[in-house]
């Protein structure tokens, strides 16, 4: 059988954003990205292991004070600050979430809500360590001279070669994501997310699993939440307030939490959607609602569920 | 093989076993009969750790295993299935299984390599012993309920038990669909050497394979012996028997 390789394609396509030359375009395809990453996380345990966070924007923004406090006061490079943003989140996300696996549904999502509502707290009040309420503008672009003395990537801007990077790093993560849902221990996830009475007896320890994927989820939303510091110039509290967890859910919703790539397809078409309707209307969060409620009740499975559907519906005739 | 000693559970007050006591001999078919409401789901999940007892003992091969939880439970040789019938619904029929293979050789923690061709021999030979090879790739939750049932069985016996507890193995099906379970279930555990504990609401069925059959009444034994012992006994035929006739 003949496979289109997709993701391949995608890469290629995300790689030749910034020969369109529009500043504008990059930003947005930029911005997408790191949110895609930021979806995807959540995915891991909202669409693979059942668990329903409403506070995965702690991790993000823990990521991103991490790294932009590292580069900007430190002075520490790059390679160093953007892991560092991955272990501490995965750090505190093993702290939450040993509390968190606790408690199951409703009481899991408020559980996880407290915590982000802490961290939210904290970035707004240490003052000398966060800027506090004023966040820290500033974050400075890693030192990506050695892209400005390839041939092709020359006459790029800087935030150019930090898109690409972006790109990369995104890919490799999401790369990373793949080989885990698809490996034994992501099929474990799924049975708990099925059936947890069943996984305990077919012999999974279902909380320590589902806390091996809150801290997954955690580190790779560090991750996404240390491209976007830099990128967005700056880190403020409200990267962990409970309003950009809601936004990274509905993007998963929005997207299909029950394949890999709908979270990505989500972010996309919540970008593009929300930068669109703006330029229309100031009402962009009644517009949202409807869209919301006519994909909960007409596509359950999201856009991405859709478009699998539709497939479906194109090619069988052929086929048979 | 297994001995449940004094097992005792009370909720809010309503003592919903007490007292039972009953042995499990190695190899054989055991069967747990007694009305509707007698304790017999209570003590199954007193025995397999779901529930904790308020007092007694389970001992297994010697060993106590009083309140261990399921998944350590199962990695010494207990299997168990559910009265209401408790798969993967939305995995498929191969995934079900593959999955209970994963997790009890360990290999559930392995994060880099590919799930899909592991263990996929025992999987199917496995699916080929319940009849349902041809049907791995279908989605669980749209199997018919006596298929379920069978692929319940298939979650258990990938664990590779020495002791099976079915809940119920039969409950919801037809009667056709129940000889063919029965049919299979003593089968496999003729052919694996199991010893084999099921609860049941129909005599016939554990008349036909139970060598030893506990009667329980309102959370206690009234009886505890070979069938023609207890089909024999006064109280049995009292309170279970004389109800159906």
């Amino acid at each position: 059988m003949r496979r289109i390789p997709w993701a391949l394609l995608v890469l290629l396509a995300a790689l030749l954003v910034p020969a369109a030359g529009s500043r504008f375009y990059t930003f947005l395809a930029n911005d997408v990205i790191i949110w895609a990453l930021f979806a995807t996380s959540l995915n891991l345990l909202v669409g693979y292991t059942g668990l329903v966070s409403f506070g995965h924007a702690a991790y993000f923004g823990i990521g991103a004070y991490t790294t932009g406090i590292l580069m900007k006061k430190a002075a520490l490079p790059f390679v160093l600050a953007f892991p560092a943003a991955g272990v501490l989140a995965g750090a505190l996300a093993l702290l939450f979430g040993t509390f968190c696996v606790r408690l199951t549904r409703i009481y899991f999502a408020m559980l996880t809500l407290a915590f982000a509502q802490i961290v939210w707290a904290i970035c707004f009040k240490w003052n000398e360590v966060t800027g506090g309420e004023q966040g820290m503008p500033e974050v400075p672009y890693p030192d990506l001279a050695w892209m400005g003395s390839l041939p092709v990537l020359r006459d790029l801007r800087t935030s150019d070669h930090f898109y690409l990077l972006t790109v990369l790093l995104v890919a490799l993560c999401l790369w990373i994501l793949h080989r885990i849902v698809r490996s034994p221990f992501g099929r474990m996830l799924t049975t708990i997310r099925e059936n947890a009475e069943r996984a305990e007896f077919i012999g999974v320890h279902v909380r320590r699993y589902e806390l091996a994927a809150f801290v997954l989820a955690g580190a790779f939303a560090g991750l996404a939440g240390g491209l976007f510091g830099i990128f967005n110039r700056g880190v403020f509290p409200d990267f962990a307030y409970w309003t950009k967890s809601s936004e990274v859910l509905i993007m998963t919703l929005l997207g299909g939490m029950g394949t890999f790539w709908g979270p990505s397809v989500g972010a996309l078409a919540l970008i593009l959607l929300n930068q669109q309707i703006v330029s229309y209307t100031e009402y962009w969060p009644f517009v949202l609602g409807i869209i919301l409620v006519v994909l909960l009740f007409g596509f359950p499975g999201g856009l991405a569920g859709a478009a699998e559907l539709l497939g479906r519906r194109l090619w069988r005739p052929r086929r048979a | 093989m297994l001995e449940v000693r004094e097992l005792t559970k009370a909720f809010d007050g309503f003592v919903a076993v007490s007292r039972v006591s009953f042995d499990v001999p190695k190899g054989g078919v055991s069967a747990i009969i007694g009305p509707n409401g007698a304790g017999k789901t209570t003590l199954f999940n007193l025995i397999t750790g779901h529930l904790r007892a308020d007092a007694g003992r389970v001992v297994l091969n010697g060993r106590d295993v009083t309140g261990v939880p399921p998944h350590e439970l199962c990695r010494i040789g207990v299997g168990r299935s559910f009265q209401r019938t408790n798969i993967f619904a939305k995995l498929t029929v191969y995934e079900n299984v593959q999955a209970a293979f994963l997790s009890h050789r360990g290999r559930g923690w392995n994060v880099f390599a590919s799930v899909r061709d592991l263990y996929r021999d025992e999987t199917m030979s496995l699916l080929e012993s319940l009849g349902l090879a041809t049907r791995a790739g279908e989605i669980a939750g749209f199997l018919s309920h006596g298929a379920q049932k069978q692929l319940e069985l298939g979650l258990a016996l990938a664990l590779e038990p020495d002791i099976l507890l079915l809940d119920e193995p039969t409950a919801g099906m037809s009667a056709t669909e129940t000889r063919e379970t029965i049919r299979l279930i003593d089968r496999v555990a003729r052919d694996r050497g199991l010893t084999l504990l099921f609860t049941e609401h129909d005599m016939e069925v554990v008349f036909s394979i139970a060598q030893k059959v506990t009667v329980l009444h309102q959370g206690r034994v009234i009886a505890d012996g070979s069938p023609a012992q207890v089909r024999a006994d006064a109280e049995v035929r009292r309170v279970y028997l004389g109800e159906r006739h």
